[in-house]
């Protein structure tokens, strides 16, 4: 479970957000509303001004105390909008990175099982360069998971696709979710995306939580 | 077509030695001040800059008398280096390469710092939330990223090391064997009644080696390249 109170200024917008997420929550708003800055601050790329972040029992950060785990430390795994995987590894280097880099050992089934999960076992040897968006954003889900995080977090993993591509990808992170019980943070502005994927629903506006409940959540507010 | 006196084929090979042992020696100092350039805000920033740029716009033979009286055996810095740890500059070649990589060292930290700022720091970010902790990051992603500008700035270097004359010759004077180069033997033949036979075939060694660089480092530079486009 994670318990995330935060407040940031960034210019003259104001974050002051407080939640709980569980299972596979979605922050869900319009853009600009600073869903992303959000989860930059849980994945420890952006600190807040204060507050506190605490995944299953542990201190990711707390203003008062001076905790601040650094982001490499906090195993969360994220998916980026843009991807952003690696242009000079192929793909399955790209995969293996994060298990790589958190110093775990080769785990020849997980990766056979998630190549299978997001059917891009016939793209292992590829570059990242000659690959679809659809495509790129399944090994970047892939790498994420592959690193063993303790919480998955997705920022808009679907905003650059089209939407015959979200079609395509929507039932593997159906997949995902119902296969791996990893809890996930989904972010989206996409009320039908997230009423596909996610069980709980926190409302982001301006910087606030507006809402928070189960789907119905979706239908309130503006 | 070449023929060359064995006193002028020692010229060539202590030319290609100084430059390449010069940029070597360079990379890592050239590496570290691009990355701190490019990356990092700090008081004096502007100042280490300028530093850097110095042997850009200097002229060449004051460089060399800065050097001179800086690492000379009798000035501070070269009695230390020479009483501690046994290292001469002076009138040896190794103080010809160190000429030589200050004055390449901005085109070096030009091109390098560059390929730094093109770097798509989101990727870095990608390494970080996936384990990789500052300097591994670097390792494996900034390093990697901007290899295409690690070898423009390489060539840059070696070929600034490979007709350095002024700093040098300030420096390590003109020692046929020890400190004369391709540059300083071809100036010698010029100064002496029929040496310009001579002269103009080193020129031509100088022209082919120059060449031979370059294209090493276009192709060198275009396979890094597609390896990161994925091609």
């Amino acid at each position: 479970m994670l318990s995330v109170s935060v407040t940031k200024k960034l210019g003259d917008f104001a974050i002051d957000a407080a939640f709980e997420t569980a299972g596979v929550t979605a922050l869900f708003g319009p853009s600009g509303s600073g869903k992303t800055s959000i989860i930059n601050m849980i994945a420890g790329l952006l600190r807040p001004d204060a507050g506190r972040i605490v995944l299953d029992g542990e201190t990711l950060f707390d203003a008062t105390t001076r905790i601040d785990v650094k982001p490499w430390l906090r195993r969360i795994g994220t998916v980026f909008q843009e991807g952003r995987l690696f242009p000079h590894l192929s793909v399955r280097h790209n995969l293996d990175y994060g298990r790589w880099m958190s110093g775990l050992a080769a785990d020849a089934k997980a990766f056979a099982h998630a190549a299978e999960l997001l059917d891009i076992g016939h793209l292992l040897d590829r570059r990242p360069g000659k690959l679809s968006g659809g495509e790129r954003q399944r090994i970047a889900v892939g790498r994420a998971l592959l690193m063993q995080p303790r919480l998955l977090l997705l920022d808009e993993p679907l905003a650059s696709l089209d939407a015959a591509r979200k079609a395509e990808i929507l039932p593997y992170l159906e997949r995902l979710r119902d296969d791996s019980k990893l809890p996930m943070i989904y972010v989206s502005h996409d009320a039908g995306e997230v009423a596909r994927i996610a069980t709980r629903v926190v409302r982001i506006e301006d910087g606030r939580v507006t809402a928070s409940g189960g789907a119905e959540v979706l239908a309130t507010g503006s | 077509m070449v023929d060359l006196t064995p006193q002028e084929w020692t010229a060539v090979a202590l030319s290609l030695r100084i430059a390449v042992v010069s940029t070597l020696v360079a990379l890592p100092f050239g590496i570290a001040i691009a990355y701190v350039l490019a990356r990092k805000e700090f008081w004096g920033k502007t100042l280490l800059d300028a530093l850097v740029h110095l042997p850009l716009v200097l002229p060449p033979v004051v460089t060399g008398y800065l050097l001179l009286i800086t690492f000379g055996r009798r000035a501070p810095a070269g009695a230390f280096l020479a009483d501690t740890f046994g290292i001469v500059f002076s009138f040896r070649w190794s103080g010809a390469a160190l000429a030589c990589g200050i004055m390449a060292f901005p085109l070096m930290v030009r091109a390098i710092r560059l390929s730094i700022e093109a770097v798509d720091r989101r990727l870095e970010e990608a390494g970080t939330t996936l384990g990789a902790n500052p300097a591994w990051t670097f390792a494996t992603i900034t390093l990697p990223l901007m290899l295409p500008g690690v070898i423009a700035g390489m060539m840059l270097a070696f070929a600034r090391a490979l007709g350095e004359f002024g700093a040098t010759i300030t420096f390590v004077s003109n020692i046929p064997g020890e400190t004369q180069t391709i540059s300083a033997a071809i100036y010698t033949l010029t100064q002496v009644p029929g040496g310009d036979a001579a002269a103009l075939q080193l020129v031509i060694v100088a022209v082919i080696i120059s060449f031979a660089a370059l294209v090493a480092s276009e192709f060198l530079a275009r396979r890094a390249a597609a390896r990161l486009h994925g091609r």
